[in-house]
């Protein structure tokens, strides 16, 4: 038995409700975009789960390495004064 | 609607890390320590992804497989209601292959080619599809065990150390537990009718009990694979302690349909506050994965042929898209 070619993957983002961002659920094979929404929407919205979907080819999503991600980070991790936390602010002072 | 006992039944792998991935290897085991979940692009080691693979397109193909034996009763649903919940609960299954499925391609295999598996005989799926659905009560029988044993498999599977398994495991419980629900009521509705309809709710229990207490695969000590999956944190629990659970949990509901599990020893122990019960058929087990069910060749029949019936379809959608995309180019 041959197999066609396989459509291609697309990743799905879906805004649950307005007010909220889209977020990664998942992929569905599709011909082009208008039939991955079409498939979104069927595989992962059957209860009402979004508002607003997206979709966009897997091969087109660039994405960081986790094998160079302490390298990749590591200009933020030294930097402590950029959390509010950093500061010591007398107890009797309000509203800071 | 189901995964387990088969990781144990598909090949070996064996985790023997080289020197040179030794420290990676070190890092993924301390991360599973920690209980950190693990990424699709993280380095993780090749037996633990072939494990994976390998359960969750087992999953997904059970899912697949496992909306024919309900298909078969949509037609014959006794009401519009029964019908329309019926079709929404076939159509989850779908969902719910189709949500495994894309966890499997995060792992860096083609759905084709788990698909191809499946149409091939290569790959298993879940032996209790194996079984005929004789009677409407057996579509009452399914939701409430098959689905409540694949419940209790699958809750533990939600945190699974591999994310988008673990996801996926979470959508589909939420799910589930409609099925089971809606299986109990036809249950109910049965077990409350006519002398004949409580027979048939009896009939489905009695056929369907055994091949669902052996959902949960072989027992601990023919189980080869668990270990490593209970060390890995895909497996939580394992085969002989969910179904202990199982039969915990389902034997006051049949109580309360005043149906009896066909299992003379099924008693009781105020001592071990568990259900004790009788010898499981392992033959019988065995032979159905083997592939020598009931149902196993017209299963896979039906797949064929819907994948063969379905080719024109995708050739000319994909011959569409690729006709369309110049044009909305030039446009």
């Amino acid at each position: 038995m041959t197999t066609s070619p396989d459509w291609p993957l697309f990743e799905v983002f879906i805004r649950s409700r307005s007010g909220l961002e889209h977020k990664h659920v998942g992929s569905v094979h599709a011909v082009d975009a208008r039939m991955a929404l079409e498939h979104a929407r069927d595989v992962y919205t059957r209860r009402l789960e979004g508002v607003s979907i997206w979709v966009v080819r897997s091969s087109a999503i660039a994405a960081s390495d986790p094998l160079e991600a302490d390298a990749f980070f590591e200009p933020a991790r030294d930097k402590v004064y950029r959390h509010p936390t950093f500061y010591a602010i007398p107890e009797e002072v309000k509203n800071l | 609607m189901y995964t387990q006992g088969l990781d144990s039944l598909g090949k070996d792998c064996l985790p023997t890390p080289s020197a040179a991935t030794a420290a990676l290897s070190t890092h993924f085991e301390s991360r599973i320590e920690r209980d950190e979940k693990i990424e699709p692009k993280d380095w993780m080691p090749d037996a633990y992804r072939q494990t994976l693979v390998r359960q969750i397109s087992q999953h997904a193909h059970s899912e697949i497989v496992g909306m024919l034996p309900e298909g078969n009763w949509i037609s014959r649903a006794p009401t519009l209601r029964r019908k329309a919940v019926l079709i929404a609960k076939v159509q989850d299954e779908g969902g719910h292959g189709m949500y495994l499925y894309s966890a499997a391609e995060t792992l860096g295999v083609a759905r084709d080619e788990l698909v191809e598996q499946l149409l091939a005989g290569a790959a298993k799926y879940s032996s209790i599809f194996n079984y005929p659905t004789l009677t409407w009560a057996d579509i009452g029988a399914i939701g409430w065990l098959v689905d409540g044993a694949a419940i209790m498999n699958q809750i533990p599977i939600c945190r699974c150390s591999y994310g988008p398994y673990a996801r996926a495991m979470v959508r589909i419980c939420r799910e589930e537990s409609f099925h089971q629900r809606q299986g109990f009521e036809i249950m109910l509705t049965l077990a409350r009718g006519s002398a004949a309809q409580r027979a048939m709710a009896q009939d489905a229990l009695n056929r369907w009990w055994w091949p669902s207490v052996m959902m949960f695969g072989p027992s601990d000590a023919d189980s080869k694979h668990t270990a490593q999956s209970m060390r890995w944190k895909i497996k939580r629990f394992t085969n002989d302690e969910l179904r202990q659970h199982f039969i915990d949990v389902t034997a006051p509901q049949a109580d309360f349909l005043q149906l009896k599990i066909p299992d003379p020893e099924l008693c009781w122990d105020a001592k071990t506050l568990h259900y004790r019960f009788g010898e499981i058929d392992w033959n019988e087990f065995h032979r159905v994965v083997r592939g020598h069910g009931p149902c196993n060749r017209e299963r896979l029949e039906a797949r064929r042929s819907a994948h063969e019936e379905g080719r024109w379809v995708r050739e000319a959608a994909l011959a569409y898209a690729d006709k369309q995309r110049p044009r909305a180019a030039a446009a």
